[in-house]
Order: structure tokens, then sequence, then C-alpha cells
């Protein structure tokens, strides 16, 4: 148990969350990352709308789509979704 | 008591006294479902709202499972919420009870106990709500309809304490309280209002560390309850622990300041002995089974046996203290239980008194007697038979049984 975690006299009651849900990653929960073939990519952005936790974000600066890994669980959808079939799930 | 107030004695069963202690109580919202033996609660409120004497929001739900979800749902923004079920009523919002605890919602309801199917029997026994005893719900046990009026409007004040937001049910046996007349003596409008008071709301830290009051409220959001791992799920559970140790000291208190004005006290709120001080021999039971107990030992009294009661208000919190205290100086004690543990060897109640006289340095004689169940009828003779039975038990020197069934047929 991490030391840095608090007693049960610190917390609030009920599970109220005392900081938000981007302090707490859950990318490590995933056996099979998505990795993109930049060749076989259009940019159609369906991934970015598929994608359940929004762990795919599209990025305008760079006119492309970036995986955020520290919140993507692996959960394969994107790559079931993809029309070029440009996401292939790899073991981590 | 100089402050007691004035009042009114109305003709009403135990189900129409909770209702009018919930109409007088300030409830916001109720939600319910009806089921023998408490749809009389619901019918009555629902009359209330019908004509305009409250102004509450009721909710008729397609299921108990609803109804409880509803009141949680309106308790966590801040309402005060009242529903109220029996039987398999309470067997179906199992799993909501638990959300409600853990969410720590002070959401009040009346239980009209009541055996549980197969077979199907609407009449009253423990049942139902020993089946939800470590659901995280206090647990109130009354005695006679006037109790259940009393109890409903002290358990506003008990769950909503700051100290202890925990859900409460108040069990009133079915039919025997449920359905049965009584003068009961009613508080003005008024004065009920006032002693139930407002909702005050404990300050928590939300997402973003800012503090806020301990409600969702739109204009202050936090999130409630959403999910908790292995890392901190125990420290939540240990919470609700102390709170329910919190709730012993408050059940007391709230018990003294209504006496004030109501002049009617259940002994320490937790615990409610009769003749109990120098009783060798002593009967522990829960709800309106001690009335009839009462009787026995003022018969037995006037022959000269020293004969006690032991009548446990709260099952949860267990008083554990008071249980060893009160039991100091008797030397047999009969424990009724009116519901069954299967294959526990012995009832609920009989488990949890014989384990806290455990570590008592007194150590009496201690026996079972499960009694009563689908709303079999137990009399004074049989309760005479139980005192008798103990004092076989001091003359003998040695325990015959240590679990007992009154009134079945062998």
């Amino acid at each position: 148990m991490n030391s840095q975690e608090k007693s049960w006299k610190e917390i609030s009651p009920a599970g109220v969350c005392w900081k938000p849900s981007t302090q707490f990653l859950t990318g490590d929960w995933k056996t099979y990352k998505p990795v993109r073939d930049l060749a076989k990519c259009t940019r159609c952005l369906l991934c970015v709308i598929f994608c359940p936790d929004g762990a795919i974000h599209w990025k305008p600066e760079m006119n492309d789509i970036e995986f955020d890994y520290n919140f993507c669980k692996g959960c394969g959808i994107c790559a079931n979704e993809c029309p070029t079939k440009a996401i292939e799930m790899k073991l981590e | 008591m100089k402050s007691v107030v004035k009042q009114e004695v109305l003709a009403l069963n135990g189900d129409e006294a909770v209702a009018y202690a919930a109409k007088q109580s300030d409830v916001d919202v109720v939600a319910a479902y009806p089921i023998t033996p408490q749809t009389i609660m619901v019918e009555r409120f629902s009359e209330y709202v019908a004509n305009g004497e409250v102004e509450t929001q009721f909710i008729c739900t397609e299921s108990e499972h609803s109804a409880l979800t509803a009141c949680l749902a309106a308790s966590v923004t801040g309402a005060r919420a009242f529903t109220a079920s029996a039987s398999a009523g309470l067997a179906l919002m199992h799993e909501m009870l638990f959300v409600t605890s853990g969410c720590r919602a002070p959401v009040v309801m009346a239980i009209a106990n009541r055996a549980l199917s197969a077979p199907l029997n609407i009449h009253g026994d423990h049942s139902d709500t020993m089946a939800q005893r470590d659901s995280g719900w206090i647990q109130i046990y009354v005695e006679n309809a006037q109790e259940a009026y009393d109890s409903v409007i002290q358990a506003f004040r008990i769950t909503e304490n700051p100290e202890v937001m925990l859900p409460a049910i108040v069990g009133l046996d079915g039919f025997t309280l449920s359905h049965t007349l009584e003068n009961v003596r009613v508080l003005p409008d008024d004065a009920v209002k006032k002693f139930v008071g407002t909702r005050q709301f404990t300050t928590v830290l939300n997402h973003e560390g800012k503090p806020v009051p301990f409600r969702l409220d739109p204009e202050n959001p936090t999130t409630m309850g959403p999910i908790a791992l292995p890392n901190y799920y125990f420290e939540f559970k240990r919470q609700q622990e102390e709170a329910m140790k919190n709730a012993l000291k408050v059940i007391s208190e709230v018990n003294d300041e209504y006496a004030s004005i109501s002049g009617r006290k259940y002994g320490d709120g937790l615990i409610d002995p009769y003749h109990i001080e120098d009783a060798e021999i002593a009967i522990v039971c829960l709800g309106s089974t001690a009335g009839t107990v009462k009787s026995v030992v003022d018969e037995l009294r006037a022959e000269g046996v020293k004969a006690g009661l032991l009548r446990l208000r709260t099952f949860r919190p267990f008083p554990v203290k008071g249980i060893v205290k009160t039991l100091e100086n008797v030397k047999a004690v009969a424990v009724m239980d009116r519901s069954m543990s299967f294959g526990a060897n012995g009832g609920p109640v009989f488990q949890e008194v014989r384990h806290a006289l455990y570590d008592s340095s007194h150590s009496p004689y201690i026996v079972n007697y499960i009694y009563g169940l689908g709303g079999r009828d137990t009399n004074m003779t049989q309760i005479r038979g139980i005192y008798n039975e103990l004092q076989q038990t001091l003359k003998k020197g040695r325990v015959e049984n240590l679990v007992n069934y009154v009134g079945l047929r062998e």
C-alpha cells in the first residue's frame, strides 16, 4: 500500500472524489495498446468518436490524432472501427 | 417535566402513527410501493398529499428497488426522504440498502415486520429486517404504536446528525402493531417541525479541492460514491463503522431531548430494561413481545420471583455496553428471536447477546427461544414457561437445550 494514500480519518465520506478523474490514470489497466500505421490512416477521426474513454485526441495544430496512453484501457474498439485497418492492437 | 407540550390523543394503528409522524416531520420526498402490512402507511401519506396537508413530492414507483433508489437520489441532493416497506419489498431493496448507507444518505424507512416467503406468509416476524442487519442501516424496533410514532420523528434527527449520516429502519411488528388501534399521543405540528429542524450539511472537499456542502448541488458540483478500488474501499467501510459507534451516543441524546418535549422516554434510547436491577432471571427481546413479557414480569414479581426484562430498542448499532452492564447480576438469561438464522445454532439476537457477554466478567446461563414465526401468537403462558425453565436451569446448574422453540408442535 502506497504511504501517500490517506487514512479513513482523512478522507471525505461516501466516496466523494477529492481529486478530478484526470488525476486518476487508468492506462495501466491495458494489456494491448493501439498502434497506428501512419501510411494507412486517413485522419477520418472515427476512432476519436468511437473511443469510449475519450483517450484519442484530435490535435488541430498537428493536423493529426494522438493516443493518450494514460487513459487508453486497450479495449480495441478503435482498431475494430477503423475503416482502413490502420490501427493494430499490440501486446504491451 | 415543565417544558412538555400539550398533546392530542388520537386513535391510530401503528401504520397510521408512522404516517402521521412522517407528515409532521417536514419530509420533502416520499417514494414508496405498497406491501402488506405496511400499505396503510403509504395510503395515509398519499391522502395527506392529495389533501394538500403536506408539501411532499410523492413518487409512486414500480418497485421497492426503485422506491429506495428515488429516496437515495433525493436524499443526496439534500432533501429529507422517507419510505416504508416490509418482507419481500425490503428484500427487493437489498442492493440499494448498501448503496444508501454507503452514500451516507439519511433516509428513514418504516418496516412493518413480516415473514419472508416461501411458503407465502403476510404475518409478523423479524425475518425481513434481520436478513438486512449487515446493510449499514440503523435498526430501531418499537414496542407499540406510540413508540412507532415517536421513533420515526427521532429517526430524522438521528440519521441527519453530521456524526452519523446513516439511514435508519424503524421496525414495528406486522399486524400486532401495524394494524392494531391504540391511543397515541401526538405532538403539535410546530413542535415536531421544530424538533426535526432542517438538514445540516458537513463540508467535504470536492474534486477541485474546494470545500463544499456534502450534497449534490449544481452550484457546487461534487462526485459521490462513483468507485473505490482496493486501495480505498476499505477506508470508506471503516468510516461507516465509526458512524455506527457515533450513533450509540446520538440515539441516546435524541431520546433525552425528545423526552423533554414529549414526556416519553424509552430507556436510554438503546435498551429499555424493566425490573432488571435485582433480577435473577431475565428475558431479552425486541418489539411488541416486550409488552407481553412485562405483564408476566408483573405477575412473577407479585409472586416474589425476581424476574426481569431487557428490551433491545436498537439492534444496529448493537448496544454491547448497556447489555453487559444491565445483565451483570442476572444468573440466567433467555434471548428471544423472532427470526431464524438457519444452521447458525441460534437466532441473530441470541448470537449477538451471547457474543457481547463473552468478555464480561460475569457469565450467566444463556439460552435461546425462537418464537412467533409467520405471525404465530406468543402468549403469557408461554412467556411464563420460559421463566420457569430459567428457574429450572438455575436449580440444575446446567443448560438443557441451547436453542428452544416456543409454541412449535413437536
